[in-house]
């Protein structure tokens, strides 16, 4: 026997257990089994994501940084807990690198709004990509309107890549920052990010790199990522909505001014002169969502129990499988065809609408996301209005895709 | 709760064969309306004597449900006044919203609608077009929103 076969057993990935830890999946939808396939748009919660939450709720409530009794001092030791569990999640160099936000979208408008809005001016210019999320264009777009900065933006071609020539020629000393997501939502394609963040750094750009997508299916290292910031979500990691993590590179947020004035932000306040805390608290302002942080790391010790690379194997697997399911449907026509693809299959089926397929499906107890996917740009380069979306999880099945294709079976026959 | 109720016959036809699709031009009045949830877009051209719609084509791209909407509006509108259009737009709007209602015959084969009662994220994908219709005959120009 060699060593890596003794080290770690083969185990095999038994999906039957994990679906029996989200009590949701064992719940019915109009009398059909729920086949969950939004995952991409919010993931669901394990039980000992909701059992954290609800253990903080019951025992040990108070708000934190504040008193001295020892309810609020729990409270405290939970959530700087949590943030220790998200810098060793991240392979951050320190907590101190970690701020709690709403989520991912507020993490983006702290760093446009407090270190875009800072220092850019007229000539600057941010470089995003044709695949972002609404999140990910607007606010550079405000803060564009606010500096006189210029947003350009990275093409993609018909399989959903980027393309890399066109982004590195878009590049130039007038480049301030790069901001890129790791994962489309829309199409399901992953980025290359270490080619993107080697040229930005030759550029001499920042990099700001939107993870939501990403962190549930891959190991993300801030450090060997060598960005500048990195932003995600909770509830995209079967943590709980509401809460999110901007991660920065220390040397750059001590050098930002806060964005939201408050509680908690400052050290001194005086009606003369307020000085400002420290990292991460200084980005902090006012009482945070506490129960949210514990929920978020009790999301990460659970897909990490779960091991990252193996969910990923799991996904990888059925995405296969979904393909040629769909692929083998006349009339059906994937949108975004990338080599490399996260668990995501966006589409759309000639004769009907994907608004008119949504429902369909939702009738057949299959959950898909209909619409734009907050990608409107995407949607405008394939031409399409819309499509539908089948995202997987931790926990989607065999049964699942089975479930999906019976139903797009099933809006053929009521649309003739 | 049934899809049939949803997608009935008529439904499926007007979205097939979408009665009055195209635009006219000139035309007397006009608007756009736009479903920003599910990127719907549709364009109203009408021609009028007087007080009276004497033409109505529509166009744009949209869902089964707001396709066979705005087909069977045109029908229902064309040659009425704008008093009696305004009074048929209550009744629509009441019968695609409200459970115990009961519409009167003026519904007419509009009643095929009446199945997004049970599908309230749709109810929006029928009533675009008459929203779109209320702002062309205001002559505003304006574009409508369903939000």
């Amino acid at each position: 026997m060699n060593a890596a076969a003794r080290s770690a057993p083969l185990q095999r990935y038994d999906v039957a257990r994990i679906r029996a830890d989200f009590p949701v999946l064992s719940t019915t939808v109009r009398g059909k089994r729920l086949a969950f396939l939004d995952t991409a748009a919010s993931a669901q919660r394990p039980l000992a994501v909701i059992e954290a939450v609800d253990r903080y709720e019951r025992s040990s409530h108070a708000n934190v940084h504040r008193g001295v009794y020892q309810l609020s001092q729990k409270a405290t030791d939970a959530f700087e807990g949590a943030r220790t569990r998200v810098q060793r999640f991240l392979n951050a160099a320190s907590e101190r690198e970690c701020i709690f936000t709403r989520g991912t979208t507020e993490a983006i408008n702290l760093v446009a709004q407090s270190w875009a809005r800072s220092r850019l001016g007229p000539g600057d210019e941010i470089l995003i990509t044709w695949m972002e999320h609404h999140a990910n264009i607007v606010p550079w777009q405000m803060v564009c309107q606010q500096t006189g900065a210029t947003l350009k933006v990275a093409p993609i071609d018909r399989n959903g890549e980027l393309r890399l020539d066109a982004f590195e020629a878009l590049l130039s000393p007038r480049t301030r920052l790069v901001a890129f997501t790791l994962v489309s939502n829309a199409l399901g394609t992953v980025l290359p990010a270490a080619r993107i963040i080697a040229a930005a750094r030759r550029a001499g750009a920042l990099v700001l790199v939107d993870a939501a997508q990403a962190v549930p299916h891959q190991k993300v290292d801030v450090q060997a990522l060598d960005c500048d910031f990195l932003a995600f979500s909770a509830h995209k990691l079967y943590g709980p909505t509401g809460i999110g993590v901007l991660w920065g590179r220390e040397a750059v947020l001590r050098d930002m001014p806060p964005w939201q004035g408050g509680g908690d932000m400052i050290l001194t306040v005086s009606f003369e002169c307020t000085t400002y805390n420290t990292l991460p608290y200084k980005f902090e302002a006012g009482t945070p969502n506490i129960s949210g942080a514990i929920g978020l790391a009790a999301a990460i010790d659970y897909l990490e129990g779960l091991g990252i690379e193996r969910v990923h194997a799991h996904e990888q697997a059925l995405l296969r499988q979904a393909t040629a399911a769909l692929t083998a449907i006349p009339g059906l026509t994937i949108v975004g065809q990338a080599a490399h693809k996260a668990a995501v299959i966006s589409f759309t089926l000639d004769g009907v609408h994907p608004h008119d397929l949504g429902t369909i499906l939702d009738a057949e107890g299959v959950a898909v996301r209909a619409g734009h996917h907050c990608a409107m740009p995407v949607m405008e380069f394939f031409d399409v209005a819309a499509t539908v979306r089948a995202s997987f999880g931790c926990y989607s099945d065999e049964a699942d895709l089975a479930q999906l294709v019976a139903a797009l079976g099933h809006a053929r026959e009521v649309f003739g | 709760m049934d899809l049939k109720d949803l997608y009935r016959d008529v439904i499926l036809d007007h979205n097939k064969r979408p009665r009055n699709f195209g635009a006219l031009e000139p035309a007397d009045a006009r608007a756009e309306g736009h479903n920003p949830l599910c990127g719907d877009r549709l364009t109203l051209t009408l021609r009028l004597d007087g007080n009276r719609v004497t033409d109505i084509r529509f166009e744009g791209k949209g869902c089964a449900i707001s396709t066979a909407s705005a087909s069977l509006m045109t029908e229902a509108v064309l040659g009425k006044d704008i008093d009696s259009i305004d009074g048929l737009r209550a009744i629509v709007q009441r019968a695609l919203t409200e459970h115990d209602y009961a519409a009167p015959p003026e519904l007419g084969k509009l009643a095929a609608l009446t199945g997004v009662r049970e599908f309230p994220a749709r109810v929006k994908c029928a009533t675009l077009c008459w929203h779109t219709l209320a702002a062309a005959l205001e002559r505003s120009g304006a574009n409508v929103s369903t939000e």
